[in-house]
């Protein structure tokens, strides 16, 4: 691993001065960002350590919502009473991905911030890759593609965006808040957090230099039965291959209202709002589901290997919005 | 350049100065001499480097030492002694929850985490209803939490039994 300095900073705003020094970064649980260390992947000369900022609170707002410190745990953040009680698609979202361990390590910011599983990226050194080195070509279009992108990707890149969490955030209308140089605060919907990879995927957020997740803001829960239902080659501590968040409320056997959001299927959480306008005022049955599927996965486009996403994605919606209806 | 710190380690202050790029297994085994701590894939996959960092269960891996200063650890080294084991390392004793060894002190430390885990009422992703405060401590349950820590013996069926036997009282259902 290549050499750094290193510094634990006291306050936000320290930490926001301190990490606006070339090549310097933020670090807080480090389960990925060091693994990428090690890989020569994230190659950092200054680390700011933020994990023991005062920025770990879960607290319950006055609206009825939830404040949640960026330097929580995750599995903190899953245990919580009150996400137990009224959020349980985010408890569910959270313990579905990574391993006991690892979630009593890493925080919600870094959660989110975490980078793509593309083999590509992440092992493959030679092998080009735009994210890692702009400009090397994607490696992963014409190659192994079975983990990647279906919706939002690019010909510069396919990758996805890894986070369970993310996706529950997303259905749940999550807003991020952010602080940055000279105490600028501002507040992004989970929605506009990631950029597109367009021709720079190597930029995954719309984060600013020196700007720092502080919070996580989740509105009350709507009304309605929630599920997060992930799919994954292996039962346990595994990335998605396709997942699911849902929200569905239904009066008289007609939708009145439903969120959906997919994860394993773009470089952020696909939340499929149209597929939900189809949805709503239209009676709970499994062609109703269809129809919103369809919809959803019709601009999808398979790149060979993760072709079976597409109906996989259509059948894990529909199974989980029946389970949701109680019609299976 | 070195960066001091000082963290407890099995109950003992110990001060270390330390290359940032030090993780806190290599201090634990390089510096420190700790060997029952196990370096298996070095990248947060194993389990084998599993210790308890103020008291919950991580992997020592992915993580620098100097992120630890005053922090209290427990190593396989302090969670038990041959003369006094810990009830998790002679139920694996008891229940022959090895072959090689190599990942039993992971095992042994993620399990002794876990297990305060559901004492805490922590769901995981086969509690079935996680708004609930009870968690049922089937076998499931044990193999989706320990799912972190690997065995390449494929010792499973032991190690779950030795974590079953030594689960009395813990969970709704014991």
């Amino acid at each position: 691993m290549r050499a750094f300095t290193y510094e634990r900073a006291t306050s936000a705003t320290e930490a926001i001065r301190a990490v606006t020094r070339p090549g310097a970064r933020f670090i807080s649980g480090g389960t990925n960002l060091i693994d990428l260390m090690k890989l020569d992947i994230e190659r950092p000369e200054h680390l700011v350590d933020i994990s023991r900022l005062p920025l770990q609170g879960i607290e319950e707002l006055r609206d009825g919502g939830l404040r949640v410190g960026a330097q929580a745990s995750n599995s903190r953040l899953a245990a919580h009473p009150l996400v137990r009680a009224r959020y349980p698609v985010l408890t569910q979202a959270i313990v579905a991905g990574a391993s006991g361990q690892l979630r009593n390590k890493a925080s919600v910011g870094g959660n989110l911030l975490q980078r793509t599983r593309c083999p590509y990226f992440y092992y493959d050194g030679p092998a080009g890759c735009n994210k890692r080195a702009p400009g090397s070509g994607c490696s992963a279009i014409d190659g192994f593609n079975r983990n990647h992108a279906i919706l939002g990707a690019s010909d510069a890149c396919i990758a996805t965006h890894p986070s369970d969490m993310a996706v529950a955030l997303a259905v749940l209308d999550a807003d991020v808040e952010l602080l940055g140089p000279n105490e600028a605060e501002r507040t992004v919907s989970i929605a506009d957090l990631y950029a597109a990879p367009g021709d720079t995927p190597q930029i995954e957020t719309i984060l600013q230099p020196g700007e720092m997740i502080t919070a996580v803001r989740l509105p009350p829960a709507p009304p309605g039965r929630q599920k997060y239902r992930k799919v994954r080659d292996r039962a346990s501590f595994e990335f998605a291959l396709v997942s699911v968040a849902a929200i569905v409320d239904v009066q008289r056997e007609t939708i009145a209202s439903v969120r959906v959001a997919f994860g394993g299927v773009a470089h952020k959480p696909w939340r499929a709002y149209e597929a939900e306008e189809l949805m709503i005022g239209r009676r709970a049955t499994v062609a109703t589901f269809e129809l919103a599927a369809e919809a959803v996965m019709g601009e999808a486009i398979g790149r060979g290997h993760n072709d079976f996403k597409i109906e996989l994605a259509k059948r894990i919606l529909c199974r989980t919005l029946a389970h949701l209806t109680e019609l299976t | 350049m070195h960066i001091s710190i000082e963290f407890v380690v099995n109950g003992q202050s110990t001060p270390l100065a330390l290359d940032p790029r030090t993780t806190l297994l290599d201090a634990l085994r390089e510096h420190l001499h700790l060997t029952g701590t196990k370096k298996g894939c070095d990248h947060g996959q194993c389990g084998a480097c599993t210790i308890l960092i103020n008291g919950q269960r991580m992997n020592s891996c992915l993580t620098f030492a100097v992120m630890h200063d005053g922090d209290d650890i427990v190593t396989i080294e302090g969670v038990g002694t041959p003369e006094h084991l810990h009830a998790m390392q002679s139920a694996f004793l008891e229940h022959d929850g090895f072959q090689c060894g190599y990942c039993t002190p992971g095992q042994i430390c993620s399990a002794v985490g876990m297990l305060d885990e559901v004492r805490a009422g922590w769901p995981s992703h086969v509690t079935a209803d996680v708004s609930t405060a009870a968690i049922e401590l089937t076998d499931a349950e044990l193999r989706e939490r320990m799912s972190g820590n690997v065995c390449r013996c494929a010792a499973y069926p032991n190690i779950i039994a030795a974590i079953r036997a030594a689960t009395e009282g813990v969970g709704a259902h014991a």
